[in-house]
């Protein structure tokens, strides 16, 4: 009976199982940031433990990175003390920091890839939540909390029990303006928000494996988005080919090695699955969410549900939650809502090939009056490949603020919030309350070429009449 | 380092209702910036319980019926979004010292097990009706009960269900699994041997 990737590189990192019946799980790589590791290093010092693995783990700061201003002292003081602690103890520990001088900077989700670090056959944990993007490589990656930093500087392990394995299959090509943040979101919007509780998503099928290594990291980033603690895909031809080259990449004959070892770890064709899904690309559309949790989503010539259609007392009750708060009418068009604040930018959508996307569209297009329109690449690499391929003078044209690298207005940790009940078109991950910032602000997820729409309409538009994107 | 081993908690339960009550609800992102959780008490919930202006919007944590409560009745998928602990830590801190939900995120649940706050799990119905009776009668001591895996008070008995793993770990006093992991320094050692770090050429 065949395994999946899941099983294999689960059992090729246990240590063994503990007297609770947990697995003792060898962490092969672990990514720290500044918001999620300070008070794991104090808790190791309360302890009197070292780091017992330095050269597995690497750290960048990115939540409360402004983006405009970078001279430091920071004007937030308790950023600052932050982004001395990670220093502090980076440098205290022998950890390779990769800090805004080294050029190397950048969100950790997207760091860890581009330098390829992150690798097939791997486990891959971060004190962060959207860690399942480094899954896209073919890995299990998971999002950890505080105390797992911890046990993971002490010992290099973690306790974990594993999950179970979903297939989720999408067959099929994906239509002109149907992008990779689509059928994320019609994913979770189809499984639910809460779907993937006690599973890992393996993403699989032809639109899959079409797809290129920055749409397999949206669509894996978004995995936890319906509640599956990671998302992966099969290492093939394009993992290996993005990897070539990168810095932390195997080099020479060492290459050959590790191709064929990565290889192993796809999961077997008779691998047996605890559940499995089908979906078909034709039947994705540009996808708008109009709630407050990332499965209140809509096609964008959909209306927005009315409670009273709701198949259940807990849907009607989320719904009027909702709408509530976004000020929304049921059975409203979505297409036509105004906006007030376009962010095109984190791990989920900050990557060359989003703005790349998005660029040729830009071209000789205004944003609209009135708009504030951001663009952050989400590392510094991907920032100076925008600049060499004239992407960022695009953006700057077209009226963008084009900002440095960092999670900015997803989570609106540093200076990027919005303000009071502004309607953002974000590529960001999460519509939930006050999430960018404002305790009344309001999200609308999209895809990049969806909030570009946005961003030259003033308003939720279909990408696809906007810029003439045609079958 | 001997840990308290969690069997029974008991005490009155404040509802928190609602699907996927997301860790940005259980605490907004400005309280992240800090460099310890010792602070985090009074963060609970902060947005859904006070306005702009610090005005309480009269949420049931602020009810005075359910002030000293110790067990918070939750709906589907409680604890979804962001991994940051800062969600279990700011509600242990404030004196939560159980939680039952009609499920819950993965990364939170392995927040609350590490740092002794067991999570455990009812029917949506059992969960609505147990809310309903905490309402009517705020005082209600419950108590939650992993040895026997019940949720029960005086006048009503619901079952409670719990990954063996933690309800385990959380019985024998073995929550904070630091110290099983360093008991196998060798196995690790071989498997560190074994499978390659990423290093720049």
């Amino acid at each position: 009976m065949g395994k999946t990737l899941y099983r294999k590189v689960w059992d090729a990192h246990t240590v063994g199982i503990l007297p609770d019946g947990r697995t003792q799980l060898f962490i092969a790589t672990m990514f720290l940031h500044e918001v999620t590791s300070p008070q794991a290093f104090a808790m190791l010092r309360d302890l009197k433990l070292p780091v017992l693995h330095p050269e597995r783990i690497f750290a960048t700061p990115d939540h409360i990175i402004p983006t405009d201003d970078q001279t430091e002292p920071y004007a937030d003081p308790l950023a600052a003390s932050m982004l001395e602690a990670l220093r502090n103890n980076c440098a205290q520990n022998g950890i390779r920091l990769f800090d805004l001088p080294t050029g190397q900077q950048g969100i950790v989700h997207m760091v860890g890839p581009e330098l390829g670090i992150s690798q097939p056959g791997m486990t891959i944990v971060c004190g962060d939540s959207h860690t399942a993007t480094h899954g896209a490589m073919g890995s299990i990656a998971i999002g950890i909390g505080t105390t797992q930093v911890r046990d993971v500087l002490a010992t290099q392990t973690l306790a974990m029990a594993p999950l179970k394995v979903r297939q989720v299959r999408v067959e099929g090509k994906l239509r002109p303006g149907v992008t990779p943040k689509d059928v994320a979101l019609h994913i979770i919007n189809r499984l639910g928000a809460d779907g993937g509780i006690g599973y890992a998503y393996e993403f699989a099928g032809s639109t899959i494996e079409a797809m290129e290594m920055d749409g397999r990291m949206t669509l894996c980033n978004l995995a936890i988005e319906g509640a599956a603690r990671c998302g992966y895909v099969n290492p093939d031809e394009k993992t290996f080919a993005y990897l070539k080259g990168r810095p932390y990449a195997p080099k020479g004959a060492a290459w050959d090695a590790a191709v064929e070892r990565w290889r192993s770890f796809a999961s077997d064709p008779d691998a047996v699955y605890d559940d499995v899904v089908v979906m078909q690309a034709e039947d994705i559309e540009p996808t708008v969410t109009w709630g407050i949790s990332p499965d209140m989503s809509i096609g964008i010539n959909d209306c927005v549900p009315a409670p009273d259609d709701a198949a259940d007392d807990e849907t009607r009750q989320a719904r009027e939650t909702a709408l509530a708060y976004m000020k929304l009418k049921p059975g409203q068009p979505i297409k036509g809502l105004p906006v007030d604040v376009v962010f095109i930018g984190s791990c989920t959508n900050g990557r060359i090939s989003d703005f790349r996307a998005v660029a040729p569209l830009l071209k000789g297009r205004k944003v609209a009056p009135g708009i504030k329109a951001l663009a952050v690449p989400g590392s510094q690499m991907t920032a100076r490949q925008c600049e060499q391929e004239g992407l960022a003078d695009i953006f700057r044209e077209a009226g963008f603020e084009w900002r440095l690298a960092g999670c900015s207005m997803c989570l609106a940790m540093n200076p990027d919030k919005l303000v009071g009940d502004q309607i953002c078109a974000s590529t960001s991950n999460r519509n939930f309350k006050g999430r960018q910032g404002s305790p009344t602000g309001r999200t609308l997820l999209m895809s990049p070429v969806m909030a570009a729409a946005a961003a030259v309409t003033g308003c939720v538009s279909d990408a696809r009449e906007v810029f003439g994107i045609n079958d | 380092m001997p840990l308290n081993k969690i069997i029974t908690i008991t005490g009155k339960a404040v509802p928190v209702p609602g699907a996927d009550m997301d860790t940005d609800r259980i605490i907004p992102a400005r309280f992240l910036k800090c460099l310890t959780f010792d602070e985090l008490a009074g963060t609970m919930f902060y947005d859904e319980r006070f306005d702009a202006e610090g005005r309480s919007k009269g949420h049931p944590v602020d009810d005075p019926a359910h002030a000293g409560a110790c067990i918070i009745f939750g709906g589907e998928n409680f604890g979804c979004g962001s991994s940051r602990e800062h969600a279990p830590q700011a509600i242990k801190r404030s004196g939560i010292r159980a939680i039952v939900a009609v499920s819950f995120a993965e990364i939170f649940i392995g927040n609350c097990s590490g740092i002794g706050l067991p999570c455990l799990s009812t029917s949506a119905e059992n969960l609505e009706a147990a809310a309903e009776l905490t309402r009517r009668k705020p005082e209600t001591v419950w108590t939650v009960d992993l040895a026997e895996l019940r949720l029960s008070c005086g006048e009503a008995s619901y079952p409670l269900s719990m990954a063996p793993g933690f309800r385990d770990a959380l019985m024998n006093g073995r929550w904070d699994a630091v110290v099983e992991l360093m008991n196998a320094p060798e196995a690790v050692e071989r498997l560190a041997a074994q499978l390659p770090a990423p290093s720049c050429h």
